[in-house]
């Protein structure tokens, strides 16, 4: 079936419907969220109680808005600092792994290619739970060796930044590669024949090349590390992050204040997504 | 120059090795020894594969072993079926504006967390939810209906939660099938079926491979949607991994868990690849 070819309307209409139906599928939940953030009751369902802004700015009980929950802004601050240190380590390891790849040749690459692969296609629980049994083997070594207890090593921050990372990098890697692979070499050996260190040519020419592709692995690696929840879960410590903070409380009952941090993060996103396109389509 | 290019290349393979080291092979290899341990005193371990023999024999975990793989296939084989034809319609129908807006519009919910996802359909399917609502209002039903906590709601939030991992793949191979290859099928009399089958498929096979891969493992690992919208019975593999480690505190048979988890996933993929004549650079990179 293509538009050159001639279809009954049934066939057509059908068609279009079941791709209409399709798109309302996918909008309904997150549209419910949207929506019941507002509602004026203690729980995110029906009967709708009439529109409010209290979830955002309530300062009273039983409506304390999002802006005024002092753990729910901890956790988002949390997971601010969380994501900042993965897409900076992410991204520097990716640059880092795109140039190796691209510019040398050495034996064992092609398998060091398929390996670092590999953590895409390890369920996220599983990279979880096995930086955790190592990091607590090598903590427990220091402590048994040098009676040195090295906080830093138990759940808590550090292993979910690392924990993240470990993933994160893979796909930084993938999407700054694939821009050095376009990139037209002899630019930046026309900058030498100009006299410049093969540095300044990097520096000059080829890292502004890259930056939309940095830019959006930027994004990319921030959003994942944000909203990453089964690699996050088997390491955090007493520190939870805000999607981990949102699953403690989805477990006891949910009110419409999580639907308000849900709308927040929808937009949130949303502001990352388009800053990532509109840089994008000037590169 | 010679030495600068080693120097280079050495400073570039630092983090790389760094990371697969300590990050990936280590830790997976030193889980893999925790899970060959037995505890037989206080601190005092021995070899042995009593922790896989435990998975063996006690029936609740070798059951949610294989009620998560084979949920985990029904769910990539209804994401596949609802993807593909929504797929074919953004790559070979739509045209210009309104087909990157569509393919734009899929990519949209995958921006929000999996656990706001999850929420959305709690607030659908509870029985005061929406959709109970929506029953009684029309006269279908005369109560409140409960669609939360079964096995076809978590079926749905699996799917949801999947659906862009296989449209994203689909749309871009099924858009280098030039339009001219599914005329000329018609042309020498093919039926829409035998078009489909014999020209549109095939042609869609590496988007098909890499899709369902990504949707499988996905479903496999997912502990958010199992645990919120399934119910008491539902058990899904991962929520014992994490009993074990978090709750438990068996470490032992938490990291066998993890094993046999990682185990299945793998040959799943690897199974697939070789099936397909695929590899994993290409379905991946």
């Amino acid at each position: 079936m293509t538009p050159s070819i001639p279809q009954s309307r049934f066939v057509t209409l059908a068609y279009t419907g079941y791709v209409i139906a399709f798109f309302v599928f996918l909008a309904l939940p997150l549209v419910v969220v949207a929506v019941f953030a507002f509602n004026d009751s203690q729980f995110p369902s029906l009967p709708w109680e009439g529109f409010t802004w209290n979830w955002f700015f309530g300062t009273e009980r039983p409506m304390i808005g999002v802006f005024h929950e002092r753990p729910i802004l901890r956790a988002i601050g949390t997971s601010t600092f969380v994501a900042v240190f993965v897409s900076i380590l992410a991204v520097g390891v990716g640059l880092s792994n795109a140039f190796l790849f691209n510019r040398y040749r050495f034996p064992g690459q092609g398998i060091l290619y398929i390996f670092m692969l590999f953590p895409l296609v390890i369920p996220g629980i599983v990279l979880g739970i096995s930086i955790l049994v190592f990091s607590s083997r090598v903590a427990n070594g220091l402590w048994d060796v040098a009676e040195w207890d090295v906080e830093a090593l138990r759940p808590g921050l550090l292993l979910v930044i690392l924990g993240q990372f470990s993933f994160i990098a893979t796909i930084s890697t993938l999407v700054i590669a694939a821009r050095l692979q376009k990139f037209d070499r002899s630019l930046e050996e026309a900058a030498m024949n100009l006299g410049a260190s093969r540095i300044t040519a990097v520096r000059t020419i080829t890292l502004p090349y890259l930056a939309p592709a940095l830019i959006g692995a930027t994004v990319v690696a921030f959003l994942m590390s944000f909203e990453n929840f089964n690699t996050t879960l088997m390491l955090v410590g007493s520190d939870a992050p805000l999607t981990i903070a949102m699953f403690d409380r989805l477990k006891e009952g949910s009110t419409p204040l999580l639907n308000a941090v849900s709308l927040l993060l929808m937009l949130g996103s949303s502001c990352l997504a388009l800053v990532m396109i509109a840089f994008q389509r000037r590169g | 120059m010679r030495a600068e290019a080693k120097l280079g290349l050495i400073l570039l393979l630092t983090p790389l090795l760094l990371w697969l080291s300590l990050l990936i092979l280590i830790p997976h290899v030193d889980m893999f020894l925790v899970s060959l341990r037995e505890r037989v005193g206080v601190n005092e371990y021995r070899i042995s594969l009593a922790n896989y023999l435990t998975f063996i024999n006690e029936p609740l975990y070798l059951r949610t072993f294989v009620r998560t793989a084979v949920m985990s296939t029904i769910a990539t084989i209804i994401t596949l079926l609802i993807a593909f034809p929504v797929s074919y319609y953004i790559a070979k129908i739509a045209r210009g504006r309104v087909q990157s807006a569509l393919f734009l519009l899929c990519l949209v919910p995958f921006w929000v967390s999996e656990l706001v996802r999850t929420f959305g359909w709690m607030i659908l399917l509870r029985e005061t939810g929406l959709i109970s609502n929506l029953l009684q209002y029309t006269g279908l039903a005369d109560g409140p209906v409960e669609m939360l906590y079964n096995d076809a709601a978590i079926m749905v939030g699996l799917v949801y939660t999947s659906m862009l991992f296989m449209v994203v793949p689909l749309v871009t191979t099924l858009e280098s099938l030039p339009d001219e290859v599914v005329e000329a099928g018609y042309d020498l009399g093919g039926s829409w079926f035998s078009i489909l089958r014999e020209i549109i498929i095939p042609h869609a096979a590496p988007g098909i491979v890499s899709g369902s891969i990504v949707v499988f493992m996905l479903s496999l690992g997912n502990y958010l949607t199992p645990t919120m919208l399934g119910g008491k019975d539902s058990l899904w593999f991962t929520e014992l991994i994490y009993s074990q480690f978090i709750v438990r505190f068996n470490w032992e048979l938490g990291a066998a868990f993890g094993f046999l988890l990682l185990g299945l996933s793998s040959a799943i993929v690897w199974g697939m690849l070789k099936l397909t004549g695929q590899t994993l650079e290409k379905t991946m990179g």
